[in-house]
């Protein structure tokens, strides 16, 4: 259920690394749980993100919700459908609905996120 | 935090939940647009027991209630309901509810779930008539089926009355699925529907009467995600967002029910003053020029003078974009109607449109 290569953060985005490009998005227990993605508000390509810092907005029908960095760097691509169809984070929250690219700085950045195992147990703890 | 009867049955159903006003309600069932799209399409059933209910009765009911009500409860007749909001000595909204006339001596309040205790204390301080109130909210539950098939699901349950007979803004006290219910033609959705007012004993039997039938029917189950986005597409303000006991109707574009002619009701004289001085702020309903939400409490530009303040936004399941009402100053309101909506720190482009929305 929870991909076993990718990292996650307790506010649900993961990271997934190959090489020294980190691809981030949202875990599908975050999408099911946020439903009805409307709206997705991403940084521009060049912008430096910070780990744990706030990079971005998704909006649902009921509300707002910050995204938050897993790693620290460049970001390098843009996930620009989702500018037209943000409902592809509902639909492939690990695939298509990806949002950024980032060329990172620190890899050991990615030791302080939550394996998938680690991560599981979070979502029951916060679920109970 | 309190709970309708109908708790443990929306707990089945895997509902999630969300406060409002002191309650713990279901928020959504299944997804917000496809609850709010089930109403504008097929049928969608809510359980509503958090609303408040009071009567008043016996004799100086009717003088009371007329003496509260901003709009003219002398134009009820038995069987007809009114929408109608209370004000305060300087015009400000205490509540906005509907007044049912069983009789003209005995008359339910529905008024909003975080209000009832502030209007029954309203109600009660000033009953000089003699009149005999009763807050029977904890007794009264409500369940609403609204939609385009609700006539066609209600009707093999009421044998003894045919259903599509009760026009809008008038009940009948009837059996639905054998249990004495309060039939009203009234919703907050902008869709044909009615509310259902039964006995909190004989909640969960309604409930599940008209469940499967709903179903059956394409219907959803629908929270209260959805009821915001219904009455918001359908131009219905709500309060506590969009009134408050500051704002006056004149300023959120409720004035058409302030009848004050050949009648007196609290708040009049401050009304009339307010109006005779002309009103600064007026309700607006905007929608976005890009994909951005605007939500309550974002600031209203028209270029680069802030006129304002979204008080409800959301994005419309049905119209694909961000709508809402803004409080806004009324001499600044651009003829062209283009205004900017500064989220998180950027503007985004909107425009003034007339409610409702669809």
């Amino acid at each position: 259920m929870i991909p076993h290569n990718l990292r996650y953060m307790e506010s649900h985005e993961w990271a997934k690394q190959d090489g020294d490009v980190v691809t981030i998005g949202i875990s599908d227990y975050a999408q099911s749980e946020i439903q009805d993605i409307v709206y997705v508000e991403l940084p521009e390509v060049g912008t430096e993100l910070t780990q744990k810092t706030e990079f971005g907005v998704i909006e649902s029908v009921k509300a707002a919700f910050d995204l938050y960095a897993p790693v620290s760097g460049e970001v390098i691509d843009v996930n620009e459908s989702l500018l037209d169809a943000p409902e592809q984070v509902n639909a492939s929250p690990y695939d298509d609905g990806w949002f950024l690219k980032i060329r990172i700085t620190d890899p050991s950045e990615l030791d302080a996120l939550l394996d998938a195992d680690s991560y599981q147990a979070h979502i029951e703890a916060e679920h109970a | 935090m309190k709970r309708t009867p109908l708790y443990q049955i929306h707990k089945t159903l895997n509902a999630k939940f969300t406060e409002f006003g002191g309650w713990e309600m279901p928020l959504q069932y299944s997804s917000i647009v496809k609850e709010h799209l089930s109403v504008r399409t097929t049928v969608g059933l809510f359980d509503l027991s958090h609303m408040g209910e009071l009567e008043v009765c016996g004799q100086g009911a009717s003088e009371l209630v007329q003496k509260l009500s901003a709009n003219d409860v002398g134009r009820l007749t038995d069987g007809r309901a009114l929408y109608t909001l209370f004000c305060n000595e300087t015009g400000g909204i205490v509540d906005d509810l509907l007044i049912y006339q069983y009789a003209d001596d005995h008359y339910m309040l529905v008024v909003n779930a975080a209000n009832i205790e502030k209007d029954l204390a309203w109600v009660e301080t000033h009953n000089d008539t003699g009149a005999e109130i009763r807050d029977v909210s904890e007794n009264t539950a409500l369940i609403a089926l609204q939609g385009p098939k609700s006539m066609d699901i209600l009707k093999p349950f009421v044998p003894e009355c045919d259903v599509s007979e009760i026009s809008f803004f008038r009940f009948a006290v009837e059996e639905v699925a054998g249990i004495g219910t309060v039939i009203s033609r009234t919703g907050y959705t902008g869709e044909i529907g009615f509310e259902l007012y039964v006995d909190t004993n004989s909640a969960e039997d309604l409930w599940n009467a008209l469940y499967p039938a709903v179903i059956e029917a394409d219907g959803q189950l629908v929270g209260l995600g959805a009821r915001d986005t219904l009455r918001l597409e359908a131009g219905l303000r709500l309060y506590g967002m969009d009134m408050n006991d500051d704002t006056n109707p004149y300023e959120v574009g409720l004035g058409k029910f302030v009848k004050s002619k050949n009648r007196q009701f609290i708040g009049k004289s401050a009304l009339l003053r307010e109006k005779k001085k002309g009103i600064a702020k007026q309700m607006i309903g905007f929608q976005m020029l890009d994909r951005a939400v605007a939500r309550a409490g974002y600031a209203v530009y028209q270029d680069s003078e802030c006129i304002g303040s979204v008080t409800s936004g959301a994005p419309s399941p049905s119209l694909k974009y961000g709508i809402g009402f803004a409080a806004v100053s009324s001499q600044a309101i651009p003829d062209d109607g283009k205004i900017d909506i500064e989220i998180r720190g950027r503007m985004h482009p909107a425009k003034i449109v007339k409610v409702p929305f669809i």
